[in-house]
């Protein structure tokens, strides 16, 4: 792991001055822990060393679309660096980052002392620098890494070089690591709740989680079985996506896209759950229509597996299917709905204030429900099959990953890290890196709307003349987003080492039980004997 | 009960669940396979149904002719380069298959049409590509198609390429 995680262990052993922590000191400490805290950091620090890797990538991207022609990278380069930027951005950093709330947070929010399986829980992160380590190292394998996006489509897969088979590997083990942790996160919600802890009294970070973990129980084996099926037909002779031998490239679409389309809301449930925190917290009152979102999230996953061909209008299904598709998916705008509107009217008549985790929970809200908005565009049949595979795309699902769910995870972030480290990290910085981060942030994908609309294909190094202008904002944009981040860790490292002592409850209207039971900072133990609720 | 087994046998259930999850990826092949068995969809190996040949003398449809081998060591290609037809009339071309190498290798054809939509009214009675292929070392075989152009073919199409390509299959005879 990074110094700055070691610093920040020394610093936390320091502080408290107790010997709870295992027994081990420096970095076997990280090693062998299974305290749920020390894994939810480790989870964050993995997610936020991946997100600047990922990060790295985009902006080889963007350098090389700075301008028409190949400037800087050959086209393979450049296929390579927007699957690694897929696979990474999703499995490396959106994914362990929740996972890093969660761990940190839902024992604490249901009055647990910790996960159900600490081991496993310890088990399921130390897999994730392995796979990342696969990931990564595909680069400098003979044939580089594979160019073929990161939704893995047959038959090119079956033509790349070894990187192929380590992606391949890396896939497994980071859905392995998925679907143990979410085991553990079912376990200890349904199991390990506090005397008084209804399902229905839940904080709604929580209850988004259990319906999150159920959905990579159920979705990430099918990518597993996906990925197995290029491995053997690659390797052994089998012909699942190989026409020559019966088998059929649109099967694999099929069946990725079965998982594909539930891990959208895989990445984006959690986030709503630190939304739903965030808003009414700032908004000093209760959640508006708790049951109503419970029950619009449970209808999102539902609907999340019976809605996967709007991937693939353009594969030459029947219009029937087409219709079926179109129908069923502009149909979750309504669970979707419910949510938006709910946290509109949390803050309908709060006393609101505008503190940094408030600001990204209002910037997700604005550009999340643009993403959507642009996201029904696209399920609607005609239109799709204009806008299949051009930056529309690019930029509605960027609306939703990083508007939505990376947005989401800093509001949390911001949110929580006076409760975990006892200090403030500066409000001013943090204010400051909001309002660059929304900016550079629409100066990329906003006008890839436009590129998009004009007839811009994605994954492609070059474009025609007349998409310069877009494309030099777009890239100046990422640059600026880029460094900005670096401003992020600059805010975070400065708050765990020297930031002013939290006062106990620092955001007035925040109401779960680590705000209200628990001191600040917390202690690495917490809730040993359950607490007392009425 | 007490709660460490209470985790336990939770824990066992939701692994149940991943492992047939897993295995319901798997499932999916023959399911896909069935569904588009039902619908007629993607059903490139089989005989097409031909009813009321009616023959139209009043238009003329050439069927271009093309072949490729992909990444095969088979010399590949139609005896013709292109024949014309009447719509509802039954045709016959041929295409020319060597192995060059000295060891069997088996292929199968994989037929594409341009324009598209032309797919759908070229009917074909006997083809290559219903069944995979099997040439010995240095074997020449010519293989017929046997097809009709159906007459409601729309009126603006009175060119339709048809092309082949064979794909080695692997692990059959040949290299795998």
């Amino acid at each position: 792991m990074s110094s700055v995680a070691h610093d920040h262990a020394h610093d936390h052993a320091h502080d408290h001055g107790h010997g709870h922590h295992g027994g081990y000191g420096g970095i076997m400490r990280w090693i062998t822990t299974t305290n749920h805290k020390d894994i939810g950091t480790l989870y964050l620090w993995f997610a936020f060393i991946m997100f600047m890797v990922g990060g790295a990538m985009a902006m080889v991207i963007r350098a090389e679309l700075f301008s028409p022609g190949l400037q800087i990278v050959d086209p393979d380069f450049f296929n390579q660096m927007t699957t690694l930027h897929g696979l990474i951005m999703v499995f490396g950093a959106i994914m362990p980052v929740f996972v890093g709330f969660a761990n940190w947070q839902i024992p604490m929010m249901i009055g647990a002392p910790d996960m159900a399986f600490a081991r496993l829980n310890n088990w399921s992160f130390w897999l994730l620098p392995f796979a990342a380590l696969l990931l990564v190292g595909s680069l400098f394998v003979p044939g580089g890494a594979p160019g073929v996006g990161w939704t893995l489509y047959a038959p090119l897969t079956v033509q790349m070089g070894i990187g192929m088979d380590l992606t391949i590997f890396a896939v497994h083990i980071l859905g392995m690591s998925s679907i143990l942790g979410s085991i553990n996160i079912i376990t200890t919600i349904l199991n390990l709740r506090a005397p008084g802890m209804t399902l229905m009294r839940m904080p709604l970070f929580v209850w988004t989680w259990l319906i999150t973990a159920y959905l990579l129980v159920a979705a990430m084996p099918v990518l597993a079985g996906a990925v197995t099926m290029t491995l053997t037909d690659r390797h052994f002779g089998t012909t699942f996506f190989n026409a020559a031998g019966g088998g059929d490239p649109v099967l694999y679409q099929h069946i990725f896209w079965f998982f594909g389309h539930p891990e959208v809301y895989i990445i984006a449930l959690p986030g709503f759950g630190v939304i739903s925190q965030v808003i009414p917290a700032f908004s000093r009152k209760p959640l508006f229509g708790y049951a109503s979102m419970v029950y619009a999230t449970s209808a999102i996953a539902i609907l999340s597996f019976i809605v996967w061909a709007h991937h693939m209008y353009t594969v030459g299904m029947p219009v029937t299917g087409q219709l079926f598709f179109m129908y069923a998916t502009t149909l979750i705008a309504i669970p979707t709905g419910v949510k938006v509107f709910n946290w509109v009217a949390t803050m309908w008549k709060g006393s609101l204030t505008f503190e940094t985790p408030m600001l990204f929970a209002l910037g997700f809200l604005f550009m999340f429900t643009l993403g959507g908005f642009t996201g029904l565009v696209l399920a609607l049949v005609p239109v799709d099959i204009q806008l299949h595979d051009t930056y529309y795309v690019v930029a509605h699902f960027h609306y939703v990953m990083v508007a939505g769910a990376l947005f989401a995870a800093f509001a949390g972030i911001y949110f929580w890290l006076p409760k975990w480290t006892g200090r403030m990290y500066n409000e001013k910085l943090g204010q400051i890196h909001f309002w660059l981060t929304m900016i550079f942030f629409n100066m990329i994908f906003f006008v890839q709307h436009f590129v998009g609309m004009a007839g811009m294909p994605r994954r492609i190094p070059d474009y025609p003349l007349m998409f310069e202008t877009w494309n030099k904002i777009s890239s100046l944009g990422a640059f600026g987003m880029g460094l900005t981040q670096l401003l992020f860790l600059y805010i975070v490292v400065k708050c765990i080492r020297s930031g002013e002592t939290a006062p106990q409850k620092p955001w007035e209207g925040a109401d779960s039980l680590e705000w209200t039971h628990l001191p600040t900072p917390v202690p690495y133990h917490t809730f040993e004997t359950p607490p007392v609720l009425k | 009960m007490n709660i460490e087994s209470q985790n336990r046998l939770l824990s066992r259930k939701l692994a149940i669940v991943a492992a047939a999850m897993f295995g319901f990826g798997f499932a999916l092949v023959p399911f896909y396979n069935q569904i588009c068995a039902a619908l007629g969809v993607n059903s490139i190996e089989e005989k097409d149904q031909v009813v009321n040949t009616q023959v139209d003398l009043s238009r003329t449809v050439t069927i271009e002719l093309d072949s490729n081998a992909h990444n095969m060591p088979w010399r590949f290609q139609p005896t013709v380069r292109y024949i014309t037809v009447h719509p509802g009339e039954l045709a016959t071309v041929e295409y020319e298959i060597v192995n060059v190498r000295d060891a069997p290798v088996t292929g199968q054809a994989v037929p594409s049409y341009g324009p598209q939509i032309a797919g759908e009214y070229f009917k074909k009675i006997e083809c290559f590509c219903f069944t995979q292929q099997t040439l010995a070392a240095g074997e020449t075989r010519r293989l017929p198609v046997v097809f009709v152009v159906d007459p409601k073919l729309p009126k603006d199409v009175n060119t339709i390429a048809v092309s082949y390509t064979f794909f080695e299959v692997a692990g059959r005879g040949g290299k795998s």
